[in-house]
């Protein structure tokens, strides 16, 4: 790996207007007895999983098997699905964020999202990554340029577009637009970081370079990612989830689920089986 | 995971792969088998002929364990695999080193015949190394059987049996530790009948080895080094944990 892409963390405990963030990040996300209906078909049934703070966990499983709809119930992007309700509990550092009077906006605040697509605005790299905090009311020239390096660089993009920020994002190459958008979900400092697909649309090298940010990442975010590709998760991730119609198979540390799962189906899964 | 079925998967390719170099292992043990059975009948009958044909034929099971290897490096490098999938290359891979030392052990043995034995061996060591052979010559009958069938019951019978093989080596060398007290020059002779001995009791090791592989394989338990008992015991209590 050369200079530009070098990973650097020497940054990474906030941005200077911040300082000291000595605030600590119990951000276990915690599941129990969650079920989930569109209209009248269930999606997920009867879901129980803790995930640990400060590591990586993925969700995999077939296409329609509910685990995107599982990602997308921690920053209640569902809410936005008509006739789409939910039973149950999901604690967020220990407040249950299925509660209606719960803030979205400051909960998708504290739980950013990745998508599959790169998605940044059509504004410049910098503004990119200024907008979540110009929407918070922050507007000093000053803590905007230390907070946007400073993300910039935790999203391993810093030297790549340090002589661009105030190019339009869509000039990047889709790897840079996936980090781009990567360090503008860090720049307002969540507490947990949920990545669907964020690979699938990159080449193997940007793909790379992504696995290893969300490596770097952990140290201080929890990290939710939905993959379909099993070495992925198999390479990033501390525990894995295995999902089929709608209910959690199985789930533990990714270093057991890849080589001796409990059960036949994540086994049949994993190795390409057919049941 | 008990029940490993290593056929189905989507990839018909991937089945045939992995079939392949399970049948490869079974030849390779097929021809070791061999070379064991020739080596102990000419170690017993004292026939350098046969010895030499066990020491020419090893090039066979070399062969081999090169080629089952590449396979295996091909298939991890291909299709990744995983759970039963990795356990299967991670046991053949190890089970092919095991029974390629198990070939040079038998070539060890026929070469103490090729060099000197001829009237050396007394009548009773010369019985009691045609019964320690035997009981190698199971050991890996056994063990090449579990390997087909991924019988894990055979398995441990095999950890079982190489301490019957142990105490055998224990006994004859105490035999031959006599008969070179009574005459010191006879000892180059007998020493070479003791490698003998040794090469033997090293073989029923690798069969033990090859046993841990495939409860490996079978249950994803890493067994080296703890009792087999012990081993089957937690296996046993985990299961009926699981049932509930």
């Amino acid at each position: 790996m050369n200079d530009s892409t070098q990973l650097s963390l020497d940054n990474m405990a906030g941005p200077a207007h911040e300082q000291p963030v000595a605030k600590m990040r119990e951000a276990t996300v915690r599941v129990k007895d969650l079920n989930l209906f569109y209209d009248e078909v269930q999606a997920l049934k009867n879901i129980n999983l803790d995930i640990p703070d400060r590591q990586v966990t993925a969700f995999i499983g077939p296409s329609g098997c509910g685990k995107s709809t599982l990602l997308r119930c921690f920053n209640r992007m569902n809410d936005l699905i008509d006739g789409c309700r939910t039973e149950g509990k999901i604690l967020i550092a220990g407040k249950n964020i299925q509660k209606k009077k719960v803030d979205v906006a400051e909960l998708r605040r504290r739980v950013g999202m990745v998508f599959q697509k790169p998605n940044p605005f059509p504004k410049s790299v910098y503004e990119n990554v200024a907008y979540g905090l110009r929407i918070q009311g922050i507007n000093k020239r000053r803590m905007l340029d230390e907070t946007v390096e400073w993300a910039l660089r935790g999203a391993a993009l810093w030297d790549e577009v340090k002589d661009r920020l105030q190019e339009p994002a869509f000039g990047l190459s889709g790897g840079q637009q996936q980090r781009l958008v990567i360090a503008r979900a860090i720049a307002v400092q969540p507490q947990v970081i949920l990545l669907d697909e964020p690979c699938s649309a990159l080449d193997p090298i940007s793909t790379l370079k992504v696995e290893e940010l969300i490596h770097e990442l952990k140290q201080q975010y929890t990290i939710i990612i939905v993959t379909h590709n099993m070495q992925q998760a198999a390479r990033v991730s501390d525990r894995t989830a295995f999902m089929y119609l709608g209910e959690l198979i199985e789930y533990g540390d990714t270093d057991q689920i890849f080589t001796n799962p409990d059960t036949k189906q994540t086994e049949d899964y994993i190795t390409g089986r057919y049941g | 995971m008990d029940d490993l079925n290593l056929g189905h998967h989507i990839s018909r390719q991937f089945n045939e792969e992995l079939e392949d170099i399970r049948n490869k292992v079974l030849q390779m043990g097929g021809i070791v088998e061999e070379q064991l059975g020739r080596a102990v009948k000419a170690l017993v009958e004292g026939d350098t002929r046969l010895a030499k044909q066990v020491v020419t034929d090893d090039y066979r099971v070399n062969a081999l364990e090169v080629e089952i290897d590449e396979e295996c490096t091909r298939i991890v490098a291909r299709r990744q695999p995983a759970a039963s999938d990795l356990r299967l290359v991670m046991a053949v891979i190890k089970t092919i080193t095991d029974l390629e030392r198990i070939g040079d052990e038998a070539k060890r043995v026929a070469r103490m015949v090729e060099e000197e034995l001829n009237g050396a061996m007394a009548e009773d060591v010369r019985h009691e190394l045609e019964h320690m052979g035997n009981l190698v010559r199971e050991m890996l009958r056994m063990i090449l059987d579990a390997f087909a069938r991924l019988d894990v019951e055979s398995a441990v019978r095999v950890v079982k049996a190489d301490n019957r093989v142990d105490v055998k080596y224990v006994s004859i060398t105490r035999q031959l530790m006599t008969y070179m007290a009574q005459d010191p020059k006879s000892i180059p002779r007998i020493l070479n009948i003791l490698w003998a001995a040794r090469a033997l009791e090293r073989m029923g090791d690798r069969c033990g080895n090859i046993a841990e592989y495939i409860f490996y394989l079978v249950h994803g338990r890493d067994i080296r080094h703890i009792e087999v008992d012990d081993a089957v015991i937690g296996i046993a209590a985990e299961q009926d944990r699981t049932r509930g």
